[in-house]
């Protein structure tokens, strides 16, 4: 008996060694800027869960080009200070050659400054329209920008001939974001915004704005915002006995939010990446693949539903690697293999990139889905 | 018509949600009136009780009815060990020091509740049914008659309580004077407990049935309890009609003014009349001014 658990030890060791030494070659560094914890952590967590899990597997597959990776992720906690600290940490002390996130496009802006005159490679996992407009030479992003969620929503309710909205956004950076694209994007389409109201992130009882709505001439209302402000908006307006049709953005394309709103999330049509709908999608549906994939292997990991947020990571992480096999893993080079990527079909949508465009997505990134029995259903 | 039925529906919306800020409001007031301090861990008894009703209904799966029994329970013990450990052992301290400590209390169990619950927020589900009734137009929820009626039988039992119970009286007494009331025999510490007892038990019952329509997570107590303290204020420090009417007029007032001014401008509401009262009537807006005899 001992003998034979000695022996198994021995073996262990024997292979410990042999895969040290088939695996001598250091592991190419990839940084990576999470909000972990704070009030961003709705993102940053499972963008961590994605990125470690993903190069575990990329790992357990070989590596890229028999090199391992080796995953440095900081928290920032949604604090641009934190962030700009932990990048000069990834740069400086650790090496990196490249580095995924942050997580919210403030703590981005803070960074880029960093990255570009170091000359890392930044793959923003942030949505904010200016992290890639103007373009920068160092930084990429793979969150849909607002400004193509918009028209996605207006189309639907110019077909619903729909011409009257209130609109109700929250009162931080994401809120007042979205409200800018759909000032900018209402004419376009020939709806007029009757009722623009705004509440904070912390508020939880909306009733003034919606009965102020209810009162008006609207026919549709937008709510954009990130959990837990649309679930009470989403409440007080069923409790008004209020029955326009609701729209809500994509901040809010995870479960999580059907729990909050409960019976009040029937109906609620929002735009959101594929993820959520990936078993629902077409065969022929170039992202499938990757979705399906992505989905399963999250679930198996984490016990939970891997969503749209995580999706940007294994986004981020995926252009990386693929970046890395095809050129080099110098950062100059991972910078110029990124800028080449063609109609690569990730979670967010499939990206192509250009000098021109670093962000790579066009307004079929995303999908209408409606909240049907308390599940996603597309909207085709 | 129309303009009307929208202002009678920002008046109920205003009433309910200052029937939850009176309550609040009571557990500053029980606890002032029985020490003269302030306990700014208030909100946080609201907030546990939200919790615990979320975490015995979702996790142990218990009927709502003995959840909410033991959420009260816990909170209620949560409130004593606090009294115990924080506030009792510091005999001689100036209330100055006493209110600082009970901020000190406020941040650490909101920091537990974040260790324990994460710091998601999460639904609770009504008491009975999401379906709003309809009064002349206007909609209102079956939970915000829950508020209504739990709010009128505990300001009617507290009022019993102070005035006619020897416990009640027994509190009252201390409030005037604690040293004089020791002298006719008061046990003036058992009073500080009970009062901390009551004032735990309100404020987690207020964030019980609260809970199920502004949905809870931990840090939900930092606002609601200033909007408490806010009323209590308006009420002039009372623990009785003064803190209702306070709670009630802040509630209107909000609502009122985030429909007709702007949202935007809900929480400056309650603070700008906070910093008015306590420069122009610290006393409260009920109070006939009292002058101390020597």
């Amino acid at each position: 008996m001992f003998k034979k658990v000695f022996g198994g030890i021995l073996a262990m060791l024997f292979a410990g060694l042999m895969s040290g030494y088939v695996f001598a070659a250091p592991p190419i560094k990839i940084g990576a800027l999470f909000s972990v914890s704070g009030p961003a952590s709705f993102l940053g967590e499972p963008e961590r869960n994605t990125a470690k899990m993903m190069v575990d597997e990329i790992n357990k597959a070989g590596g890229v080009k028999g090199r391992q990776l080796e995953l440095i992720v900081i928290d920032t906690q949604g604090d641009a200070t934190k962030a700009v600290q932990g990048v000069n940490k990834l740069i400086k002390d650790d090496k990196v050659v490249a580095i995924m996130g942050p997580s919210i496009t403030g703590d981005t802006m803070a960074v880029i400054p960093v990255v570009e005159k170091a000359g890392i490679p930044l793959v923003s996992c942030a949505a904010g329209v200016k992290i890639t407009n103007p373009v920068k030479k160092w930084v990429f992003k793979t969150a849909q920008n607002d400004a193509l969620a918009v028209p996605k929503i207006f189309d639907h309710m110019k077909k619903q001939k729909i011409t009257k909205i209130a609109i109700v956004t929250v009162s931080d950076g994401f809120g007042s974001s979205g409200r800018e694209q759909l000032v900018l994007h209402a004419k376009e389409f020939g709806i007029q915004i009757i009722s623009d109201e705004t509440y904070g992130p912390k508020d939880t009882d909306m009733t003034a704005q919606m009965t102020k709505i209810r009162g008006s001439e609207a026919q549709a209302i937008v709510c954009w915002g990130t959990n837990p402000g649309p679930a009470v908006v989403a409440r007080n307006v069923k409790q008004l006995g209020i029955t326009l049709p609701l729209y809500m953005s994509h901040g809010v394309s995870s479960k999580k939010f059907i729990d909050l709103a409960g019976d009040a999330a029937e109906g609620i049509i929002l735009p959101s990446g594929r993820v959520i709908v990936a078993n629902q999608l077409p065969k022929n549906d170039p992202q499938k693949k990757s979705l399906t994939n992505y989905v399963e292997n999250y679930r198996k990991h984490y016990k939970v539903e891997g969503d749209h947020f995580g999706g940007h990571a294994w986004d981020a992480i995926m252009l990386i690697k693929e970046a890395i096999e095809r050129g080099g893993d110098s950062p100059a080079a991972i910078r110029d293999q990124l800028e080449k990527t063609e109609k690569f079909a990730g979670i967010g949508g499939t990206f192509s990139f250009s000098p021109s465009d670093h962000a790579g997505l066009t307004s079929d990134a995303f999908v209408l889905v409606k909240i049907k029995q308390k599940d996603w259903t597309l909207v085709q | 018509m129309d303009n009307s039925r929208q202002l009678f529906q920002y008046i109920l919306s205003g009433l309910s949600n200052g029937a939850i800020y009176a309550l609040i409001g009571f557990g500053f007031a029980i606890i002032h009136n029985a020490t003269g301090i302030i306990n700014f861990a208030q909100g946080e008894f609201v907030m546990l009780g939200g919790m615990f009703t979320l975490f015995f209904v979702a996790f142990l799966n218990l009927p709502l009815i003995p959840a909410i029994i033991l959420a009260i329970l816990v909170s209620t013990i949560v409130g004593i060990v606090f009294e115990r450990l924080a506030v009792r052992p510091l005999k001689n301290a100036k209330p100055l020091s006493i209110v600082i400590i009970t901020i000190g209390a406020s941040i650490l169990i909101r920091g537990i509740a974040m260790l324990v619950w994460g710091k998601d927020t999460h639904a609770v589900p009504a008491f009975s049914g999401s379906n709003p009734l309809y009064i002349v137009g206007a909609t209102i929820m079956p939970q915000h008659l829950w508020i209504f009626a739990i709010a009128v039988l505990i300001i009617i039992g507290n009022k019993i309580f102070f005035s006619y119970s020897i416990i009640g009286k027994a509190m009252r007494a201390c409030a005037y004077n604690a040293q004089a009331a020791s002298l006719v025999g008061i046990d003036v510490k058992t009073m500080v407990l009970f009062s901390f007892i009551i004032s735990s038990a309100i404020g987690s019952l207020a964030g019980i049935i609260i809970a199920p329509l502004t949905m809870t997570s931990y840090d939900v107590g930092i606002m609601l309890g200033l909007k408490g303290f806010c009323a209590v204020i308006i009420g002039g420090m009372s623990s009785g009609l003064g803190t209702v009417l306070g709670g009630l007029l802040l509630g209107l007032l909000e609502s009122l003014g985030a429909g007709y001014l702007s949202a935007s401008y809900k929480d400056a509401i309650a603070f700008i009349i906070l910093l008015l009262i306590l420069f122009i009537r610290p006393e409260g807006l009920f109070k006939k001014k009292e002058t101390e005899r020597v």
